[in-house]
């Protein structure tokens, strides 16, 4: 499949921004980041830049952007439209909690947090699902798509978080958060590609063209000699060797460097701590936003059948 | 609305029977759904760099051919490829704006062009590459059975099908009533064991495709000719022969 820039950048950046509102509203009550309402102020601030930065460029990627607001009807039955749904409900809580910060409401602030928190998570979620339903692509109709949305998501919110914290003085909490996190999604991670690199495929070039009783199928002419939508959106094939070293520099890059500097502002702290988290988040989202490129590019579509047989 | 038509007993299914052993692969289907659909409910149907290199565009109906076996019993067969109008598609369901939906009556497959706003995410749900997006529009196009000519009065009878059915030169394409068990498409399939592309994905496609026909066993050993007149070059042979054989 096609790494559309806009849709990379999208699911990454407000992924990240959604973990960052997950783990403000669902932490700040169990006093693992600091209390103060400055804190929770930059934290909302960057998250919800970070979330409405991703959709903005992801209503980039529409061919009719001015008709977006339709894209709400259709909740029934489509995960995008939930996902949309979702992501304009969880503003409300969200943007409450800044102001129950601002007008000094404790209590409020907690319970919008909260709520925004569970929003975050239900909007992640059903962007997972936008993919994870798609039956045509093996690689993302598989069981470890959505928990690997919410997990990655999660990681890098942490990550901002963490950043955010040490600027406040807390480091230990969160970058404990980070190691456990970014363990758990690096796990994750190594088993999806192995399953993925061994899955069998939906479809043959037998099966596409009922063609197989009569033996194996090979495309001798394709119906046209230029390019079109569905090999420029659905043909796009990355190289083996490519795959493996960008699947090294995410697992390096993205998730072993920011868990190392993690344990290392944990370990050292003082000074250390502020500048090795905030690289840590750096390293994080530029990993992800690599993981998420290749999420598409190593992503095959049946179509891709009827052109090369495979 | 795209969540899915109740499918009840004898709905009506339109939908095409593609022959594939009399298709010759002429493309004739594919030029003449163009231009009807370039004009028609779906029109225009854009061409990007129409009169240089690179030259692409929306079609509806793309003809594939592909080799199939091996050896002596390997043959070349043409496969026309376009939207199969499934009963339980996901392109349908996937799309958050409604644009996308199945027919009740007779369970076509359209989008609605007015409030479609180009997400392509039908095209990813569609296993079979029937959806082309019109770049220029910004909407997602694909086959409509013709709609605008098989419900269409103001033409003669005889010619409210599909365009691509109407000119198929070897009449490798039937358009009709797949619901109905009595009709002559589903008859047709009955008899010649009609085939669905990608069962396993589990989309039910209205459209069906008849297997080649299998050859007839090997030729039969060449015998040798029985000698003509004209092959006797004797003249007076020849004319026993003429006079034995009357
Ligand atoms: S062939 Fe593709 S576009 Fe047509 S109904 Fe089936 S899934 Fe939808
Ligand atoms: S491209 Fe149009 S028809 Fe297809 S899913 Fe998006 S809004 Fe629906």
């Amino acid at each position: 499949m096609n790494p559309a820039p806009s849709i990379v950048f999208f699911t990454t950046a407000s992924g990240a921004g959604y973990g960052l509102l997950f783990w403000l509203g669902l932490l700040r009550p169990l006093g693992i980041v600091p209390a103060t309402p400055a804190f929770a102020l930059v934290c909302l601030v960057l998250a919800l830049l970070l979330i409405t930065a991703g959709l903005v460029s992801s209503m980039l990627h529409l061919g009719n952007p001015t008709r977006a607001w339709r894209a709400f009807s259709q909740w029934r039955s489509s995960w995008l439209s939930r996902e949309g749904v979702a992501a304009v409900v969880t503003y409300v809580p969200a943007i409450g909690f800044g102001a129950a910060l601002l007008a000094d409401l404790p209590g409020l602030a907690t319970l919008a947090g909260l709520l925004a928190a569970v929003g975050a998570a239900v909007t992640v979620w059903c962007t997972a699902m936008i993919y994870a339903s798609l039956k045509p692509i093996r690689q993302w109709h598989h069981p470890l798509v959505a928990p690997g949305y919410l997990l990655l998501a999660g990681y890098s919110g942490m990550a901002l978080l963490a950043g955010v914290s040490a600027l406040g003085g807390v480091v230990g909490g969160p970058a404990s958060f980070i190691i456990t996190l970014g363990l758990a999604a690096l796990v994750l991670k190594l088993a999806y590609w192995r399953m993925i690199d061994g899955g069998d495929p939906v479809a043959t070039a037998e099966s596409a063209t009922s063609l197989g009783f009569i033996g194996k199928v090979r495309p001798l002419d394709p119906p046209h000699t230029e390019s079109n939508y569905l090999l420029r959106e659905m043909g796009f094939r990355i190289a083996r060797k490519h795959a493996a070293s960008l699947r090294t520099i995410v697992l390096v890059g993205g998730f072993a460097a920011p868990i190392l500097l993690a344990l290392l502002a944990t370990q050292i702290g003082g000074g250390v701590a502020l500048p090795a988290l905030a690289l840590g988040a750096l390293l994080a989202l530029a990993g992800l936003l690599v993981e998420r490129w290749l999420m598409f590019a190593e992503a095959t579509h049946t179509v891709t059948l009827y052109y090369s047989g495979r | 609305m795209t969540c899915l038509p109740e499918i009840t007993p004898g709905q009506k299914k339109l939908g095409l029977v593609i022959d594939l052993d009399t298709c010759v692969g002429c493309q004739a289907c594919a030029t003449n759904c163009k231009e009807w659909n370039s004009s028609g409910h779906s029109g225009p149907l854009p061409d990007l760099k129409p009169y240089s290199a690179g030259a692409e565009g929306v079609w509806f109906n793309r003809v594939h051919s592909y080799e199939a076996g091996e050896g002596a019993d390997g043959r070349t067969v043409h496969f026309p490829r376009s939207c199969l109008h499934c009963e339980t598609p996901d392109c349908v369901t996937v799309c958050p704006t409604g644009a996308s939906y199945k027919r009740i009556e007779d369970g076509i497959v359209l989008v609605d062009h007015d409030i479609c706003i180009g997400c392509g995410l039908c095209a990813w749900a569609c296993p079979y590459g029937a959806r082309e997006m019109d770049e220029d529009e910004g909407v997602m196009k694909k086959c409509t059975l013709c709609i605008d000519r098989i419900y269409n009065e103001t033409i003669p009878e005889a010619q409210r099908q599909p365009a691509c059915v109407l000119t198929c030169p070897t009449n490798a394409r039937h358009f009709g009533d797949l619901g109905d068990p009595e009709s002559d498409v589903s008859k047709l399939v009955a008899a010649r064991g009609g085939q669905d592309l990608m069962p396993e994905l589990g989309y039910k496609p209205v459209n069906k495709y008849l297997p080649p026909r299998k050859r007839s066993s090997a030729a039969a050993t060449p015998q040798e000719a029985v000698p003509t007149a004209m092959d006797i070059k004797n003249p007076l042979l020849r004319w026993m022969d003429k006079v034995l054989t009357r």
